[in-house]
């Protein structure tokens, strides 16, 4: 099993952290990991966007150019990155903020309305944590348990109170994404 | 062979320090840095600390200050030998460091070196030969050339609206909060090589305190690049660089 | 963790005595892993912001020439600041590591990753005949792994040694594991000033010699020490290079882009192997030679215009074609790209 994953956003929306999160899990999970950040001015004010991957195997590259599993949380990342889906993967894009929907037809296309769930929530902060949850619906890759130990490994102690807040969250992200477009494998 | 019999130990008046090599000094006849060399030399003899210092040379006349010097000493690079006598007292603390520098290498090519040793306070000694001018290649402008002096590359005489205004760095240091003792002496006459000598003593004995960096200037003079005779160019020194550059105490530690 | 931060752990596991930096992206994680993890409290490692690269590699003169495990690091425009120093260092014989995490250039460049930096670093950058043995790490473990190798090579062949990383490995986080801390060593060495011992010459660390005669014996040494570097000291890894027909040369980061398009040709049957040079200077000529005695063609990838590929063309002396693909300016070449570039410059050329 190899899932490459490119997560894009804008700066602040969590993206660098839920590329850890699910690469930290992975190595809870026993597999091998790559997380790689896109730096630089990119990132200030403009989006950002890591690719992680999770794989049995050894990885070469950590960076790509086509991926399994695209999750875009705005405009611009959705128009940068539908068409690096490989043909039969997976694209998981946020609804809020989007001025359209994804065209390719060859992919299975997920749409998941994180940001109205967290202002349900009461707490915008486990945003990510939704879409990470929405995603582990879909490629279940990583066991929960696996996620919670990866979780407090990235975060500090101080905040390991919150910890059955984002399992929650988690929670949520399952129950909420919704499936628009399926192709036969 | 009544000559021979002088030289033995009751007729001794003088003596070389053992801190001093026995080598021939390559300087110009006159030449102040062999007697700046002589007093840090004695100053380190006298506090008895030969085996537990380290001297860092420069890129300049003295560039070859460790064949005179007899302790451990390094090379550097042209001006930054205040940033590897930081990287030696780094990892030596306990030992006493200094630099020995000219007055391009200190205030032309390796001013942010120097101003950033004494702004972090490294606890070494930094001894600084201005003689106004670049005496290795061969008299050349240094940036403490004074106003309307001559020299290679200033042929009619300073101009300072287009060269800039000598640069008087040992006052820019003694502002700095990092440094501890600075000040300035020279050596072309016996009493003053003598204070001069004192003014390092006491500089290294500071350093045992970690109070800061201590900056010692030394007004000399280049016979060969100002293109005087040795006499006359102690007496142009005292003539127009003392009063530029006053000698004394620009900064010393609160009793 | 990632690669810069590893890097940095990596230095004070290894007992380094000192550090000396200056903020650079993509490398300033190293200089903050340090200071905030302040190894003076753990290992009595010295870590200090300088006030210029000019001024790092000057300190780690200093604190080489003392007989210390001293490091820097920077990025490429940093690291053309320290090649004065290098050069002295090299000059006066002194053991020490810099970590060059390379961006594309010239100038001011880009920040993004780049092995632009290559020519620089292994045929020199500095003035005078002289060598730097350069490690080129293509995972975060090597990072890791190479710091300590590059401190036992520098003290062993007293010889600045490069470790030549770049914005990917320094930027990405995997998995590494983290050899044990390691006593920093108190070994009091010869050519150390450590103070003037009664009874004994005082120690002179300097790279000046004022007599042509002197300096060229000073140069035959050092050209002495680098064929037994070159004889020792070769490393490197290949893949797939049993039954290839076609070889990829690559390093560093690149080298992992260009694995991912080996899988994607040998999945389509090209049977192509890799070899990945991990010591850049001393280089795996006697490897490449054998092999291109093998394979009907080479194919060298890097991430700049061009630079190891000279090398590997000297290693191969005509015995076989070799052609180049590279993107630069810190844009990243793809696997695709790099596959499409071996069916039609190597197999179809
Ligand atoms: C990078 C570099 N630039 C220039 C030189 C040439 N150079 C050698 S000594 C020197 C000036 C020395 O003047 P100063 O520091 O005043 O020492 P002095 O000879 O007067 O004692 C210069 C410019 C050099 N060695 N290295
Ligand atoms: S050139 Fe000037 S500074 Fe140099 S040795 Fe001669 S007199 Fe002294
Ligand atoms: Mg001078």
């Amino acid at each position: 099993m190899t899932e490459e994953i490119i997560i894009a956003g804008f700066g602040g929306q969590g993206v660098l952290s839920m590329g850890q999160i699910i690469c930290y899990s992975g190595v809870m999970q026993g597999k091998e990991v790559s997380w790689m950040p896109s730096y630089g001015p990119e990132m200030r004010g403009g989006t950002a966007n890591c690719t992680a991957i999770i794989s049995d195997e050894q990885i070469s590259s950590p960076v790509l150019n086509r991926f399994d599993t695209a999750i875009v949380l705005n405009q611009p990342s959705m128009d940068k990155f539908e068409d690096a889906v490989k043909p039969d993967g997976l694209l998981i894009y946020e609804e809020n903020g989007m001025t359209r929907k994804p065209r390719r037809k060859d992919i299975n296309i997920c749409s998941i309305a994180a940001y109205d769930e967290s202002v349900k929530m009461n707490n915008t902060k486990v945003f990510n944590m939704i879409v990470i949850g929405g995603f582990l619906k879909v490629r279940p890759i990583i066991e929960l348990e696996n996620v919670i130990k990866g979780l407090k490994k990235v975060l500090p102690d101080r905040y390991h109170h919150l910890i059955p807040l984002n399992e929650e969250a988690i929670h949520r992200g399952m129950d909420i994404i919704k499936e628009e477009q399926a192709v036969k494998k | 062979m009544a000559e021979s019999n002088i030289i033995s130990p009751e007729n001794l008046v003088y003596e070389k320090t053992s801190v001093m090599t026995d080598r021939v000094m390559h300087y110009c006849p006159g030449c102040g840095h062999g007697t700046a060399h002589r007093m840090l030399a004695e100053a380190i003899d006298e506090l008895g600390i030969q085996g537990d210092i380290i001297g860092v040379a420069p890129v300049g006349c003295s560039v070859l200050a460790y064949y005179y010097f007899d302790v451990d000493m390094q090379e550097a690079a042209h001006g930054r030998a205040p940033a590897v006598a930081t990287g030696i007292k780094r990892v030596l603390p306990d030992k006493y460091v200094f630099t020995y520098q000219g007055d391009g290498d200190l205030a032309a090519i390796g001013t942010a070196e120097t101003i950033h040793a004494c702004n972090r306070g490294e606890n070494i000694l930094i001894v600084f030969i201005n003689n106004g001018i670049y005496g290795m290649t061969g008299g050349q402008m240094a940036p403490t050339t004074l106003p309307g002096m001559k020299s290679s590359t200033s042929p009619r005489g300073r101009d300072v609206s287009t060269m800039g205004n000598p640069l008087k760095i040992t006052e820019l240091v003694a502002e700095l909060t990092g440094t501890y003792f600075v000040t300035r002496q020279s050596v072309h006459a016996p009493a003053n090589a003598r204070k001069a000598k004192r003014a390092m003593k006491k500089a290294l004995e500071y350093q045992k305190l970690n109070k800061g960096t201590c900056f010692v200037e030394i007004v000399s003079n280049c016979p060969s690049g100002w293109k005087m005779t040795p006499a006359q160019s102690n007496k142009w020194m005292e003539e127009n660089m003392f009063p530029f550059y006053p000698l004394g105490d620009i900064k010393v530690p609160e009793q | 963790m990632k690669g810069n931060e590893a890097l940095a752990e990596a230095a004070i596991r290894a007992g380094a005595d000192a550090y000396f930096g200056y903020p650079i992206t993509p490398q300033s994680e190293v200089i903050e892993y340090l200071m905030r993890e302040n190894p003076a409290d753990r290992t009595g490692m010295q870590v200090l912001q300088a006030e210029s690269e000019i001024a790092a590699i000057n300190m780690v003169y200093g604190a080489a020439g003392c007989g210390k495990r001293a490091m820097t690091s920077s990025s490429s425009p940093g690291i053309s600041l320290k090649m004065e120093g290098l050069s002295y260092i090299a000059g006066a014989e002194l053991p020490c590591v810099v970590v060059n995490v390379v961006r594309a250039g010239p100038g001011l460049g880009t920040i993004q990753p780049s092995q632009s930096d290559y020519f620089q670093a292994v045929k020199g950058g500095g003035h005078g005949d002289y060598k730097l043995i350069v490690l080129a790490p293509a995972t975060v473990q090597e990072s890791v792994d190479y710091v300590k190798l590059a401190f036992d090579l520098a003290f062993k062949y007293r010889n600045p040694v490069m470790i030549l990383s770049d914005g990917i490995i320094g930027q990405m986080m995997e998995k590494v594991e983290l050899f044990e801390q390691m006593p920093r060593s108190n070994k009091e060495y010869e050519w150390a000033t450590l103070g003037k011992k009664p009874g004994k010459n005082s120690v002179i660390v300097t790279s000046l010699q004022l007599q042509s005669e002197e300096q060229e014996k000073v140069n035959l040494r050092l050209q002495a020490k680098y064929r037994e570097v070159e004889k020792n000291e070769v490393r490197f890894e290949t893949y797939g290079c049993e039954d290839a027909e076609y070889l990829f040369a690559a390093f560093g980061s690149c080298a992992r882009i260009t694995r991912k398009a080996l899988d994607m040709a040998r999945a389509k049957g090209i049977k192509v192997g890799i070899i990945r040079p991990q010591t850049l200077y001393p280089f795996p000529v006697d490897e490449i030679s054998r092999l291109a005695g093998q394979v009907k063609g080479i194919l060298t990838v890097e991430m700049n215009a061009g630079q190891m590929v000279e090398d590997v063309k000297l290693a191969v002396n005509g015995k076989t074609p070799v052609e180049f693909y590279g993107r630069f300016g810190g844009m990243i070449p793809t696997p695709d790209e790099i596959l499409e570039a071996l069916e039609q410059k190597i197999i179809g050329g």
